[in-house]
């Protein structure tokens, strides 16, 4: 039946499609959040982190972990693109721009972030002009910058062919978007020179991809891991953050195909079949991290060293229990369990699991900043009582969901510019299927 | 009251400072106004001199001193040449009175709720003795704070201190994930300072004035040191906990006794605090044995800060 499908029809199905009522009230929703965050951050300028819950003992909230959830989801876009692609998985192909488009955005937002973070960030510059190649910031800047530009490029090479077919709809696209295309893409005439020269390319980007990626997040667990610190102190960080993010971003991947399926009517493009070999990823993902969670647990439990039993204690049975089993429940073990069965791997449940996942995930990352922090080698002693506790201000959440909805408003723009599903690579898909 | 004398003593030495340079013919080459002849009013105005001894002083030769940072930056990075700071804390006398935080509180120009020496109750476990533990900085060998630096803001001279500078702190709070001690402070707000010290260019040595969206943390006195002098808490605490000197020159000081650091070490049984992270601090601890004080005596003072 499918293969029945002609060329224009796949084009007129994947041409991406201006905003409906829903997609209006959405954007101008995230947009709201974000303007709502710019006036906090605005606040924050103003009068410094002392707007922040931040003190002395938790100097560093949610900010951090926003930045660690971000950074983390932004891998996914080399685990579907790159890994993906090189491992010969072919069935992965429609989903490569969903995961570029998310790892570009999350990447965008992981580097703001932490510049909010900064107590003087109009001091930014200085990381150029006095950096200290010894420090692991400087390790991060480096390389967030080199996977900020590997995945544009990821994303643009494959759009050009699909700019190509975009230029021929001047009508639909208007004409501000069609000078946008010809301007990124005029120069692709689709000959097989270009296309060999962009598959070389392409091929390129996606070896050196996969290092720098576990680069950003090893480097990303070694701001920690490189401290003293209960809970921090640890060689299992690089591994254990990655599996999580593999998972993460896996999850945010599922949430947007159910989103782009629905909204663009893509059944045909997205089918049941994807979501059922997503499931079986993000099964292998959830266990992976399941297992590093129990390295990263079970060990210290066992012990019970001094200095790790504030720490430990209060993630298991103190104040952070409820967050640390929800997190542990909602993010890894139920989704594995609603995931073992065929019916739990159709789009619906697989779309509640993803959330699931995704908010396990950014809970999962405040556990790992806030409850080390509480438990400092020397007693808590003389500060002010408000500094034995850390509950994020009105500010705090509201640049956090600014910086959320920031990510995922650029993740619609983009969506609504550029086609969520491959056109060219998709009709050569059909062809081959033809033949 | 300690500091008060101690602000006058500076003041005096800015200002006759100035009075050299205003009467020498060689003019101030900071201030234009500097080349002005003064002429005596006949009013005169008490000062103390260097030496402590009273003067008396015609105002019209009295004008303020630019404010130039003591030393430069450069300067400040390197330290005292030859020197090897090392401080001592004798537990057996702390009895938690908190004069070394006030001092050092007031030395700095520290914020309310600032403190950059605590004094700690610790008890190391269930049937072990608690007893009162100040804590400065280390001024560690192996800082962990510095190693972590991004902007080369914190620093270790070879003097042995670890200094920040404040003008290049971006604010990202690495050193004070880092520091094991948790001794450093964060300006989160508009530090609270009187504008006149505020509007003083930042000097590495002094750590005044603290500045908004950068981290704190004792300097062990470094404008004090290099002047010869012991920091303000080692002075302020009437117990002798504190004791200051040059490893260097096998010898610490606690203002009123001076010990030979090795010996000290040795008779009192001296260590480190966690030794095993390899941080290899700069400030040594003697156990809290044959105590001058019960702990209890130190409760009254812990309330008010910590309710």
């Amino acid at each position: 039946m499918e293969n029945s499908i002609t060329d224009e029809k796949i084009i007129a199905d994947l041409l991406p499609q201006k905003f409906g009522k829903a997609g209006k009230i959405w954007v101008g929703i995230l947009t709201v959040i974000c303007l709502i965050g710019l006036f906090a951050y605005y606040r924050q300028l103003r009068y410094g982190l002392i707007v922040t819950a931040m003190r002395d003992y938790v100097s560093w909230g949610i900010y951090i972990s926003n930045f660690v959830f971000f950074v983390a989801i932004s891998l996914v876009g080399s685990l579907i693109t790159a890994i993906f692609r090189l491992a010969g998985v072919k069935w992965g192909a429609p989903l490569t721009r969903i995961a570029e488009i998310i790892a570009v955005a999350a990447i965008i937002f992981a580097s703001l972030i932490i510049i909010v973070d900064m107590g003087s960030p109009e001091r930014f510059y200085n990381l150029f002009t006095h950096g200290r190649i010894q420090s692991p910031i400087i390790w991060d800047v480096i390389v967030i910058t080199t996977y900020f530009f590997i995945s544009i490029l990821l994303l643009y090479y494959p759009l050009l062919p699909d700019i190509k077919i975009l230029l021929r709809f001047k009508q639909k696209s208007g004409n501000g978007l069609h000078k946008f295309y010809n301007y990124i893409g005029s120069f692709w005439q689709g000959t097989p020179a270009q296309f060999k020269l962009s598959e070389k390319a392409i091929n390129i980007l996606c070896i050196t991809i996969i290092p720098v990626a576990f680069t950003i997040h090893t480097v990303t667990s070694w701001l920690f891991a490189t401290t003293y610190r209960p809970g921090w102190d640890s060689t299992n960080f690089g591994a254990y953050f990655i599996a999580g993010a593999f998972l993460v971003g896996s999850g945010a991947v599922v949430v947007a195909m159910y989103v782009f399926r629905k909204a663009y009517h893509l059944e045909k493009y997205i089918t049941e079949i994807h979501f059922e070999k997503m499931g079986r990823v993000v099964v292998l993902l959830s266990l992976l991290y399941l297992y590093f969670n129990m390295n990263e647990f079970l060990t210290p439990f066992f012990k019970m060293k001094k200095s790790e039993e504030g720490y430990l204690n209060g993630l298991f049975s103190g104040d952070f229990s409820v967050v640390f089993w929800f997190a542990i429940l909602i993010g890894i073990i139920i989704p594995v369990v609603i995931l073992l069965f065929r019916r739990g791997r159709k789009p619906l449940p697989m779309f509640v699991v993803g959330i699931m996942v995704i908010v396990g995930a950014w809970f999962k990352r405040y556990l790992i900043v806030t409850p080390t922090l509480l438990n400092p080698f020397l007693p808590m002693h003389d500060v002010p009582a408000s500094y034995h506790h850390y509950f994020p201000t009105w500010e705090e959440w509201a640049i956090t969901m600014g910086s959320l909805a920031g990510a995922l408003l650029i993740i619609t723009i983009l969506a609504r510019i550029f086609p969520i599903i491959p056109i060219q690579e998709t009709l050569t898909e059909q062809h081959e299927k033809a033949i | 009251m300690e500091n008060n004398s101690r602000r006058d003593f500076l003041l005096t030495g800015l200002i006759t400072a100035g009075l050299v340079s205003g009467c020498t013919p060689k003019a101030d080459p900071f201030e234009a106004a500097a080349r002005d002849v003064a002429l005596p009013s006949g009013k005169k105005v008490k000062l103390l001199s260097v030496d402590g001894e009273e003067i008396e002083v015609d105002e019209a030769f009295l004008k303020p001193v630019p404010h130039m940072p003591p030393v430069s930056n450069t300067e400040a990075r390197i330290g005292i040449p030859g020197k090897k700071f090392v401080m001592v804390i004798d537990l057996s006398r702390c009895k938690n009175l908190k004069k070394c935080q006030s001092a050092c509180n007031h030395a700095h120009e520290l914020n309310p709720g600032e403190n950059w020496i605590k004094v700690d109750p610790m008890q190391d476990a269930e049937h072990t003795a608690p007893y009162w533990e100040p804590t400065t900085c280390m001024h560690c060998d192996e800082p962990p704070c510095v190693k972590v630096c991004p902007v080369d803001a914190t620093f270790k001279r070879q003097d042995g201190i670890v200094l920040i500078d404040s003008d290049r702190c971006i604010g990202c709070r690495f050193c004070m994930a880092a520091c094991p001690y948790s001794t450093r402070v964060f300006n989160w707000g508009e530090p609270e300072i009187a504008p006149a010290i505020a509007s003083q260019p930042y000097s590495c040595e002094t750590s005044v004035p603290q500045k908004k969206g950068t981290v704190g943390k004792c300097d062990f006195c470094a404008d004090m040191t290099r002047m010869g002098e012991l920091p303000h808490c080692v002075s302020a605490c009437p117990n002798g906990v504190f004791a200051f000197g040059d490893i260097n020159q096998d010898s610490v000081s606690n203002g009123a006794e001076t010990f030979r650091f090795s010996d000290l070490i040795k008779d009192k049984g001296g260590y480190r605090l966690m030794e095993d992270l390899g941080t290899k601090p700069s400030v040594y601890y003697l156990p809290p044995v044959s105590r001058n004080f019960p702990f209890e005596s130190g409760l009254e003072n812990d309330k008010e800060q910590n309710k």
